[in-house]
């Protein structure tokens, strides 16, 4: 198992391939979130939904192992993108490790500078909601 | 100018922001109705006052403040010109539209509106014109009523005859819709109004730098806009309502300026419009904001009313075409802001497509979320235009929204 702050590092030098150029990066993002496993429609439900001001996301674990797993899926592409990188990072965790990581990719790949912290995307919203899954299922 | 003459590069090139480019393409400014863009005399003002006469107003003594006192009155007297006001003491300056709603609703409420009283707005108003009548209705219990907009944007006049009863105190609606682009047809509203005994108050926000407006033509009790959404600085806004109204007003705010003599037995407030304008104003903008009306003036809002109408036609024109498209709001009398959905695109999604391409649209509720509901949308893309933008911009827009959705 790759810890959080690997994964991190590998997510930072794909992105070092697409040259800083916006548009490869959202093009990129698309991608990342097509590649996601198709989300349970029963799973799209209150309780699983992060509202952000212009985008839903639903997010759900399991946890097999002492570990956490999970999916999730969103109404707009990119934002379904930017979900697959944070499930890449924190699945196959453990709530400990989850919890202690801090997430330094936004920052290093640039993304920060494209995307924006604004609350329209829901990043810290979404960040948040894996932590607190994480709070609520330590040992 | 007459039309003929009409050159949009000759108005570019005074906004040295038109030049950048964005994520390398040129930049393309489509959200006109958040804010516009500031013409570099509106720059340089702002930056003169604070390089060579920054001071307080109206108390001081020194040449600076005199200065300061003059540059800064010089705008009321050009507002009250361009909205024709019977008198400077009419114009009341404010941070934006937004406080001028809260200055009227909570100020006038407390004279003229009491407990089961009725207030009118319609279901296309901005959360600003909506939530302070909310909050006001809520503590004072009135009640609050909501004119009908029909599936294609316009306004449901009879549905507002039918609303006002003997109790319908106060009409607070938008001249022009931020979301739709409908121009509501406000001066028949204000007649019907004044036949009724009821006080009027237009959200001149999205209104005031496209077409003439003329409050005593309108005769509107109040009329309140932004300079920020007129090619002006952000953070000063105006309050224009009937003198003998204003004067039965009480303050909106306590504080210095507004007030004649202090003493802890009682304190006697200061003569229109000094009273509604507690505390030191935004000076270097109020200042930036004669700039702005000077930019406009200079142009002529005739020749800024047909050169949009010419761009809203191509735009609309050129929108028709692409198929997948979705406009929300086909008023017959519109403005160029187009909201509009893509089938299959996000409209998050589309917004920062179209950002890595150099274009700037607004994409969500717009500060809308009933009519929203009202169409059944979460949010929408939107496109606002300005006298700066161009037929060409507009076919550089439809070129890159049609190969996004292909």
């Amino acid at each position: 198992m790759k810890s959080t702050n690997s994964i991190q590092k590998d997510i930072i030098s794909n992105f070092q391939t697409l040259d800083d150029d916006f548009e490869m990066i959202l093009n990129y993002l698309i991608e990342l979130g097509e590649k996601l496993d198709e989300f349970d429609v029963e799973e799209k439900k209150d309780d699983n939904l992060i509202k952000g001001c212009q985008s839903k996301v639903w997010l759900s674990y399991k946890i097999i192992d002492n570990k956490l797993f999970f999916s999730g899926d969103s109404n707009t592409s990119i934002t379904k993108g930017l979900l697959s990188l944070l499930i890449k990072v924190f699945s196959n965790q453990t709530a400990e490790e989850i919890i202690k990581t801090k997430l330094f990719f936004i920052n290093e790949t640039g993304l920060c500078r494209f995307i924006g912290t604004q609350r329209s995307n829901g990043l810290e919203s979404m960040e948040n909601k894996f932590k607190i899954i994480a709070l609520s299922n330590k040992k | 100018m007459s039309i003929k003459s009409f050159n949009p590069n000759r108005i570019r090139n005074k906004f040295p922001i038109l030049n950048k480019k964005i994520n390398n393409n040129q930049l393309v400014y489509f959200d006109n109705a958040a804010t516009t863009q500031k013409p570099i005399q509106v720059i340089e003002s702002i930056n003169k006052y604070y390089s060579e006469y920054n001071a307080n107003i109206h108390r001081g003594i020194h040449t600076l403040a005199e200065k300061a006192t003059q540059e800064y009155e010089k705008t009321r007297k050009t507002v009250s010109k361009f909205i024709n006001s019977r008198s400077e003491k009419e114009v009341i300056f404010t941070r934006g539209t937004t406080e001028g709603i809260n200055l009227i609703a909570s100020s006038f409420v407390k004279n003229f509106i009491k407990k089961g009283d009725e207030i009118i707005i319609s279901e296309m108003e901005h959360h600003s014109n909506i939530v302070p009548w909310q909050m006001i209705c809520e503590e004072n219990e009135i009640i609050l009523k909501t004119i009908n907009v029909f599936e294609n944007g316009e306004i449901d006049l009879d549905n507002f005859k039918e609303l006002i009863s003997n109790k319908t105190k106060f009409l607070s609606i938008v001249h022009t819709s931020n979301t739709l682009g409908t121009v509501n047809p406000i001066k028949e509203m204000i007649e019907i109004c004044k036949k009724n005994n009821i006080i009027t108050m237009i959200d001149g926000a999205q209104a005031s730098a496209h077409s003439k407006i003329d409050v005593q033509d309108l005769n509107c009790d109040f009329f309140v806009l932004s300079a920020h959404k007129m090619y002006g600085p952000t953070g000063v806004g105006i309050v224009y309502g009937k003198e003998e109204i204003l004067e039965k007003m009480p303050p909106y705010m306590g504080g210095g300026e507004m007030i004649k003599d202090v003493n802890f037995k009682k304190t006697t407030y200061n003569e229109l419009p000094y009273k509604f304008e507690a505390g030191t104003p935004n000076i270097g903008d109020v200042i930036g904001f004669n700039e702005a009306l000077s930019f406009i003036n200079n142009i002529g809002l005739d020749n800024i009313s047909l050169y949009e109408k010419e761009l809203k036609n191509y735009a609309s024109n050129s929108f028709n075409e692409i198929e997948g498209i979705n406009i929300i709001g086909n008023s017959k009398n519109k403005i160029g802001i187009f909201s509009f959905t893509v089938d299959k695109i996000h409209y998050y999604d589309l917004g920062l497509l179209l950002d890595s391409k150099g274009i700037a649209i607004r994409t969500g509720h717009h500060c809308t979320q009933p009519l929203m509901d009202k169409f059944n949308l979460e949010g929408t893309a939107r496109v606002s235009l300005a006298i700066y933008n161009t037929k060409n911009e507009i076919d550089y827009f439809v070129e890159k929204l049609k190969q996004l959705i292909n």
